[in-house]
C-alpha cells in the first residue's frame, strides 16, 4: 500500500466537489445577510426536525435488511438497539448505551452470525 | 469555530465538550469504520485522507464511494451527495436565527462544522435563539466546543481507520457503535409525547420510502413529521380551546 498508489486527479476533483456540496448544504441559509426571519409557526415547527432526522436515519438502519422489513426476529441489530435504548432510559447515559448495546450485539453478531 | 479565543476561553466551550464527551466513542467508532470502508472500497490513502479532512459528511462519503469506484459521472456523484445532505439545509434554516449576529464567514464555518450530532445536541441544549449579546456569545462558544469534540473524534478515528483498514474487517460490525450512539440521542430527545409522535411518523415514512433513490426518504421523513406534528399540535390546541 504505497501512499500515492492509485491516486488520480479525477477522484480528487470529485472529492473537492463533495467538499463544496458539504459547505453549500450545511451553510445554505447562513450565506445571505438579508434581514429576514422565519415566521413563528415555522420556527416552532422546526423544533421537530432534530428528532425526526434522528429517527429517519436510525430506525431503517435497525429494522430494515436490504430495504425490506426484517424477515426474522433473529437479528442482532434490533436486539442490540433495544438493549441500548433500555439502558438509556434506565441510566440516561449515552456512553453506557453504546457499551452495553455493543456487549449485546457483538456476541449475537460474531458467534451466532445474526 | 473552536480556534477563536472568545469561543474557546468561554466557559460554555468546555461545558459543551464535557456534554458531548459521552457521545465521542460512538462518533469515533463510526468514523473508524468509515475510514476502513473508504480504503476497502478502493480509494487510495491520499484520497481517503482528503475525503476525511474536507468532505466531513459520513453519509455522503459512504454514498459516494460505490459511485466513485464504478466511475459514475461526476455530476451524478455530486447530485447524490447533495440529496443525501439535504437535511443539512433544514438544519441551517433552523440555526439561522441563532447565528445571524455573526459575520458571514464565521456563521458559514459554524455551518460547515455542524454535522447531525452537533445540530441535535446544540438545539437540545439551547431550544431557543436569543437577542441578548452575552447569551449569543455563550451559544456560539457552546456550538464551537460541541463541533470541536465531534469533529476531532471523527477525524482522528477516520485516520486510524484508513491506516488500520487491513487489520479491521468491516464484518466485525464495529460501526454499529455509531448507530447505538444515535439510538441514545434519539431516546434523549424523546422527552414529550409530541416529539415521540414526530419520531414515529419520521421512522415510518423513512422506512416506507426507503427504496427512493438518493436517500430522499430522510428529507421526506423530516418534512412529513414536521408538518403532521404541527397540524396535530394545532388540532389539540383548538380542541382544548373548545373544551374550555
Amino acid at each position: 500500500m504505497s501512499f500515492f498508489e492509485g491516486t488520480d486527479f479525477w477522484t480528487l476533483a470529485v472529492i473537492a466537489g463533495l467538499t463544496g456540496v458539504t459547505i453549500v448544504t450545511r451553510s445554505f441559509f447562513f450565506f445571505s445577510s438579508e434581514e429576514w426571519a422565519l415566521p413563528d409557526w415555522a420556527q416552532r415547527g422546526l423544533q421537530y426536525a432534530p428528532i425526526a432526522a434522528m429517527a429517519a436515519v436510525v430506525l431503517p438502519e435497525i429494522l430494515l435488511q436490504q430495504g425490506q422489513f426484517l424477515q426474522t426476529w433473529m437479528d442482532a441489530r434490533w436486539m442490540g438497539a433495544a438493549v441500548g435504548a433500555a439502558v438509556y432510559f434506565w441510566r440516561r447515559d449515552v456512553l453506557l448505551t453504546i457499551v452495553v448495546g455493543m456487549l449485546a450485539y457483538l456476541p449475537l453478531h460474531l458467534l451466532l452470525g445474526w | 469555530m473552536f480556534f477563536k479565543a472568545e469561543n474557546y476561553r468561554h466557559p460554555a466551550f468546555m461545558e459543551a465538550v464535557r456534554d458531548l464527551a459521552p457521545q465521542a466513542p460512538g462518533v469515533a467508532a463510526w468514523g473508524l469504520m468509515t475510514g476502513v470502508a473508504m480504503v476497502n472500497s478502493g480509494l487510495s490513502v491520499v484520497e481517503a485522507i482528503a475525503m476525511t479532512l474536507f468532505v466531513y459528511a459520513g453519509s455522503s462519503q459512504l454514498a459516494a464511494l460505490p459511485l466513485i469506484v464504478a466511475g459514475a459521472p461526476a455530476w451524478v456523484i455530486l447530485a447524490t451527495g447533495f440529496c443525501v445532505n439535504l437535511r443539512f439545509m433544514v438544519f441551517s434554516l433552523h440555526l439561522r436565527k441563532y447565528l445571524m449576529h455573526l459575520p458571514r464567514l464565521e456563521r458559514m464555518l459554524h455551518g460547515y462544522l455542524t454535522a447531525d450530532m452537533s445540530y441535535v445536541m446544540f438545539t437540545k441544549r439551547f431550544p431557543n435563539p436569543s437577542d441578548d449579546p452575552a447569551e449569543q456569545l455563550t451559544q456560539a462558544a457552546s456550538l464551537a466546543g460541541n463541533t470541536f469534540i465531534v469533529w476531532g473524534s471523527w477525524i482522528v478515528a477516520s485516520l486510524f481507520g484508513i491506516f488500520l483498514a487491513n487489520a479491521i474487517p468491516t464484518s466485525w460490525g464495529l460501526g454499529f457503535a455509531g448507530t447505538l450512539c444515535l439510538v441514545g440521542i434519539l431516546c434523549s430527545l424523546a422527552s414529550t409525547r409530541m416529539r415521540i409522535f414526530a419520531a414515529g411518523v419520521a421512522a415510518v415514512t423513512a422506512m416506507a420510502a426507503y427504496n427512493l433513490p438518493l436517500k430522499f426518504n430522510i428529507i421526506m421523513a423530516i418534512g412529513v413529521a414536521v408538518v403532521l406534528s404541527m397540524s396535530l399540535e394545532r388540532f389539540l390546541k383548538m380542541r382544548e380551546g373548545q373544551g374550555a
